[in-house]
């Protein structure tokens, strides 16, 4: 029996090598109706996605379009079918102009010279259907992202979609602009079309969609329409994990209670960056650990950047030790005693074609300066010094940082800032992406260095183990700040925080 | 205007309305028809080259074969008409379909090997000037009829001056460059390769198909600057216009083409090498200044224009960095 | 899980200061070795070294004696194109640093007061290319092109226009003078590039550059000062033109403006890229650069013994970049990666 939905899946299964990347996946999109496709980095959203434009091919299972069974080739194939896609960072090309955009590759001619006239009269027409009056002829990249995100859906509709994906449409865009693309997201639901949405703002999700469809561990887990779902079992849904039957508290409150009297390290207030972060204040003792949870794209790296100076905030002061401090760039950051371990190792962190050694020493040698070189053998100790004590598994300390597994690559950005002994080490995502061996090494480490008296700043997504390092717990939504928990932290009070 | 693409080029124009003015107000003579015939004369060749070097720029690559491929092309007219015995129309059809080939297989090693345009036009401009030795160490005289017809053809302007044959090519070919570039599929894929490689390759243009056009292009005009030169010069000689590329570079960007691709206009380029010409002129009409001074005004302009681009890319970049 | 490329791919570099892999030397010391070769079946008289006056005499002697300038530019290119840039001007500071050093000479200034005021003008053209590189963050080789295009003018203005030559048994000395058998200017500039090479990889300079060049982003984040770097390293080019400058004008005992080291920026980039370093910037080898001179300066030398015009020289060079730019380019290397997988089985991790 065919299906009735517009665009239908029926146990669709997908795996790289052993890594099952979709298993049994059933899903309905119908016309008049936005869905948001949901789930947690690693979950298989984007996965399904590429599956259903037809950039890969699933393993098992159908997918239907209008009760057919259909097969694309690839995102140009899918179009023509009627499904559209628009990706999070912006597929056209800045420099051209609006109507450039819109028609390129498909410009009206005449004996092969294009027809500006009758193309611009195109784009004019395309962009009127999104009630969007703008300049045609002038450069995409002297409009706001907001606009230009809608032209991208403008193109995506050139071609009578009838499926329109939008994969993180939202991300960079502020609140009247997240707006007006609503504004336009419910008018082409109104006129039939099926839209899959993804996201990671819940407020979003609630604001906008008819049904919603979770992922996680390539599974699915859910797929209901939004009444359904309330907020809370929504994120119970989406972290795998349901409110504990007793609130039985994983900490010792006596630990807690003691750190009151450590002298307070880190003041900051109303720290925040347009598009970027909601100023928003919070402090840290010497020697405590503030974990920083929330969904993904909620505003916890974004926080912690702006705090090391890796990206200049535009608001909030800082005081460390009581002293009023500035931070402007991650120099200023390292000299005033902070470290930063970023989330995307390859891009933010590690130098790949430089050894295991130099990686390590970077920090500490920059912090001395390039005229008092680390003397060789020193450099050497330092190496074999952090390789053993983390248990970084290289033949030896020469080995280019690139050819290590994710979990070493990841010890070597640790062992580099605690070569460099700061007073606070921000973390983010210290565990992502790292087998469950090396998982609880550095959860011990965290615990270890907080003993000895280190204060970190924690970004993690894993609520089991950010309430077992944590003394403190900072909740993020949304980009603010929506709750501060403390002792007894337990995994279901951060749940109720990001759902509140 | 409110098009900030047109501000580097009406900036062009306006140094180059103040440059002539500065003449006019300074030498009787400067505005006469004669001057200015002259002007697109002699700057004939740079200005052909600038085209297609135009087309490589807003690909987002760069073409230092061009002096090269002048020379290159000189000699090996020279020898097919004064030796071989060729017509000169049949050596010079050779020499334009050989300098574009070689700028297609260029085109090609630059996408497939993934290498960097600049040192892949160098070892080109290397290749060259040294296939120009190999054919000839010396200086190769050119039958003077045909050189002669070429020079005796040009239509009279007001006044005392004439619009030469060179200069006539190069309007022509300026126009085919601006059609092309302007009003064709083809050329709003070179802008959109230049704009954004990775997102034009995502929205169907072939990337490949584009920039062994460009490059063929470029080595086309190359080609056609080498023959307007050997015909102006009556020569083809080995040693013949090295470092050319860099006034032709020099006359893209002052014309107003960000070198870092995408954005920019034919036209500017026109403008670029006139601008060259008007300070080589002003400084040939002074007679006390030296000719360095033109090396020094024309990385001067550079300058000024590079960093003009720089501040204006940056309202580009804003939004570039946060998609 | 590990990717099978990881295991044969790249093999750890030496410790030290020398730089690259055994695999990276195979390619520049074959193609030396070639050239080697075809010399010595052409005109076996090629290896033959002589002492006439005291002084060593030979084609061997020649390629040094030739290749000094070449050596200390292709050194100074090589740590620039380190931290992702180029530095196309260095032809156009040879002719400034050259023509000043002449006039100075001719105005009698003291010797010693030439070179610093000379290496003081190389030095200020390098700060000027790395002002715009690392302040204006003009692109690398946009930046350097407008002292490339200006600078010959420059020089042109200092000299008035003419070859000015001058006489001085100094400069003389570090043209076509001789210490110990051997020519002066290859003893002077060995021992310039022994304390650049000291300066580079003695302190942490190097380690910065390449890692800014390998990754400005986590070079940022882990606190190194990039634009103080960027800055250094084309003063450090600047440094080392103004450096071949002087020691092209002594050779001849006077500026040309407009061909002291033409072209020879070109032969900098290439020796680097021969030396097997990546234009993108990271790792640089000066070991391997100074081999790369070798290369180039010996192709030279071997084409003026055979009795080929000089000119045949371009031909040769270009053929030589266009194989080692393909042999070293992605695609071919993936290739050849995957070929030779193909035919032995990666052994277990």
């Amino acid at each position: 029996m065919p299906p009735s939905a517009l665009l239908s899946l029926r146990d669709i299964a997908i795996s790289f090598g052993d890594f099952k990347a979709l298993q049994a996946i059933q899903a309905d999109f119908h016309a008049g109706e936005i869905h948001a496709l949901l789930g947690e980095n690693g979950a298989g959203k984007s996965t399904l996605i590429k599956v259903i434009t037809g950039v890969y091919q699933p393993d098992e299972g159908q997918l239907f379009l209008d009760g057919q069974a259909y097969r694309a080739g690839g995102s140009a194939e899918a179009q023509a079918l009627g499904i559209s896609t628009v990706y999070q960072e912006v597929n056209l090309i800045p420099t051209l102009t609006v109507a450039q955009n819109l028609s390129l590759g498909r410009q009206p001619t005449r004996f092969g010279l294009v027809r500006w006239g009758a193309a611009q009269r195109q784009a004019r027409a395309l962009l009127a259907r999104l009630e969007l009056e703008i300049d045609v002829n002038r450069p995409l990249g002297s409009y706001s992202i907001a606009i230009q995100q809608l032209v991208a859906i403008a193109r995506a509709l050139a071609l009578d979609a009838k499926v329109l994906i939008l994969d993180e449409p939202t991300a960079s865009l502020d609140g009247h602009e997240v707006e007006v693309l609503f504004g336009l997201l419910r008018q082409l639901r109104a006129q039939g079309m099926a839209i899959v949405f993804v996201t990671h703002f819940l407020d979003q999700v609630y604001a906008l969609c008819d049904r919603i469809t979770v992922l996680r561990n390539g599974r699915l887990v859910t797929s209901a329409p939004i009444a359904e779902l309330p907020r809370l079992k929504l994120v119970e849904q989406m972290l795998g994990r349901q409110l504990a039957p007793s609130d039985s508290p994983t900490q010792d409150t006596a630990r807690q209670s003691d750190k009151q009297q450590h002298p307070l390290l880190l003041e900051v207030d109303r720290l925040g960056r347009k598009r970027m972060l909601e100023p928003l204040s919070f402090s840290l003792r010497q020697g405590e650990t503030l974990g920083l949870a929330g969904l993904l794209g909620s505003g916890r790296t974004e926080t912690v950047k702006l705090l090391f100076g890796a990206e200049r905030a535009d608001s909030g002061q800082l005081r460390l030790a009581g002293a009023p401090c500035t931070i402007h760039n991650p120099r200023q950051a390292i000299r005033q005693g902070l470290g930063f371990c970023p989330e995307d190792r390859k891009r933010e962190g590690l130098v790949l074609e430089l050894s295991v050694r130099e990686n390590l020493i970077l920090a500490l040698q920059a912090k001395r300066g390039w005229r008092k070189p680390i003397p060789e053998a020193q450099q050497q100790q330092l190496a074999d010094e952090m390789i053993r004590a983390l248990g970084i598994a290289t033949p030896d300390a020469e080995k280019p940082v690139g050819q290590l597994s994710g979990g070493n690559q990841q010890k070597v950005i640790l062992g580099r800032w605690l070569i460099a002994q700061p007073r606070l080490l921000i973390l983010d995502e210290p565990t992502r992406g790292i087998d469950v061996g090396a998982h609880a090494e550095i959860v011990a480490l965290i615990r270890r260095l907080c003993a000895e008296g280190m204060s970190l700043l924690v970004v993690s997504s894993e609520l089991d183990e950010v309430v077992v390092f944590s003394d403190r717990i900072m909740v993020m939504r949304d980009r603010f700040k929506a709750a501060e928990l403390t002792a007894p932290l337990h995994p279901n009070d951060i749940i109720k925080a990001i759902a509140s | 205007m409110k098009n900030e693409r047109w501000i580097p080029v009406l900036a062009t124009l306006l140094v180059l309305l103040l440059l002539y003015a500065f003449g006019v107000s300074q030498y009787r003579n400067f505005a006469s028809t004669l001057v200015l015939g002259n002007l697109l004369t002699d700057n004939a060749f740079v200005i052909i080259a600038g085209v297609g070097m135009t087309l490589v720029i807003l690909s987002g690559g760069i073409d230092l074969s061009v002096g090269s491929m002048i020379a290159f092309t000189g000699v090996l007219i020279a020898l097919l008409v004064g030796q071989a015995g060729w017509h000169p129309l049949a050596a010079i059809g050779f020499a334009l379909l050989l300098g574009t080939c070689i700028g297609a297989i260029m085109g090609y090693l630059i996408d497939a090997f993934e290498l960097q345009p600049f040192i892949v036009t160098l070892a080109l401009m290397f290749l060259l000037r040294g296939l120009a030795f190999l054919l000839s160490l010396e200086s190769v005289p050119i039958d003077p009829p045909f050189v002669e017809q070429f020079a005796n053809f040009r239509i009279p302007l007001p006044g005392r001056g004439w619009l030469t044959a060179s200069a006539l090519v190069m309007l022509v070919v300026l126009l085919a460059g601006m059609v092309l570039a302007h009003y064709t599929r083809f050329g709003t894929n070179v802008y959109a390769v230049g704009g954004d490689k990775s997102s034009a390759a995502l929205l169907g243009v072939s990337v490949r198909g584009t920039l062994v056009g460009v490059y063929a292009c470029s080595g086309f005009t190359s080609a056609l600057a080498g023959v307007i030169y050997t015909l102006y010069t009556a020569s083809g000689y080995p040693l013949a216009t090295v470092g050319v590329e860099l006034d032709v570079i020099a006359a893209v960007v002052i014309g107003g083409t960000l070198l870092t691709g995408g954005v920019g206009f034919i036209f500017g380029t026109l403008l670029g090498g006139l601008i060259q010409g008007v300070i080589q002129t002003l400084i040939a009409f002074d007679g006390s200044l030296n000719s360095w001074w033109t090396k020094i005004v024309i990385g001067l302009l550079l300058f000024i224009f590079i960093v003009l681009q720089r501040l204006l890319s940056r309202s580009f970049g804003s939004m570039l960095k946060a998609a | 899980m590990t990717l099978p490329l990881s295991l044969s791919q790249a093999p750890q570099r030496r410790r030290g200061t020398g730089g690259g892999t055994h695999q990276q030397w195979l390619l520049p010391v074959t193609a030396l070795a070639l050239i080697f070769l075809v010399n010595a079946l052409l005109s076996p008289s090629f290896f033959s070294l002589g002492v006439v006056e005291g002084h060593l005499y030979g084609s061997l002697v020649d390629i040094l004696h030739r290749g000094a300038p070449l050596a200390l530019l292709a050194i100074g290119m090589s740590i620039v194109i380190g931290t992702g840039g180029i530095d196309l001007s260095v032809g156009a500071i040879i002719a400034i640093c050259g023509s000043l050093m002449a006039v100075l000479i001719q105005q009698d200034v003291s010797p010693l007061l030439t070179t610093l005021l000379t290496l003081g003008a190389g030095l200020l053209c390098g700060l000027w290319n790395g002002l715009l590189v690392a302040v204006l963050r003009i692109q690398p080789i946009v930046a350097t092109l407008i002292l490339m295009v200006a600078g010959r003018g420059i020089a042109q203005m200092i000299t008035g226009g003419q070859i000015v030559t001058f006489h001085s048994e100094v400069f003389g000395q570090l043209g076509s003078g001789y210490l110990v058998m051997l020519p002066m200017r290859v003893i002077l500039t060995a021992l310039v590039l022994g304390l650049l090479i000291a300066l580079v990889r003695r302190s942490a300079l190097g380690l910065f550059i390449e890692a800014v060049g390998g990754n400005a982003e986590a070079s940022r984040l882990a606190g190194i000062d990039s634009r103080g770097i960027l800055i250094g390293a084309y003063l450090i080019s600047g440094l080392c033109a103004a450096f071949a400058g002087m020691i092209i004008a002594a050779d001849i005992s006077g500026a040309d403006a407009n061909n002291a080291g033409l072209w020879m920026e070109m032969d900098a980039i290439l020796a680097v890229v021969i030396g097997g370093a990546s234009l993108a910037g990271g790792r640089f080898y000066l070991g391997l650069t100074l081999l790369g001179t070798l290369v180039i300066q010996s192709l030279t030398t071997s084409i003026l013994v055979s009795g080929l015009p000089a000119q045949y020289n371009l031909l040769v060079k270009a053929l030589v970049i266009l194989v080692f730019l393909l042999i070293q380019s992605r695609p071919v290397k993936q290739r050849l990666l995957g070929w030779l997988q193909r035919r032995r089985p990666s052994p277990k991790s």
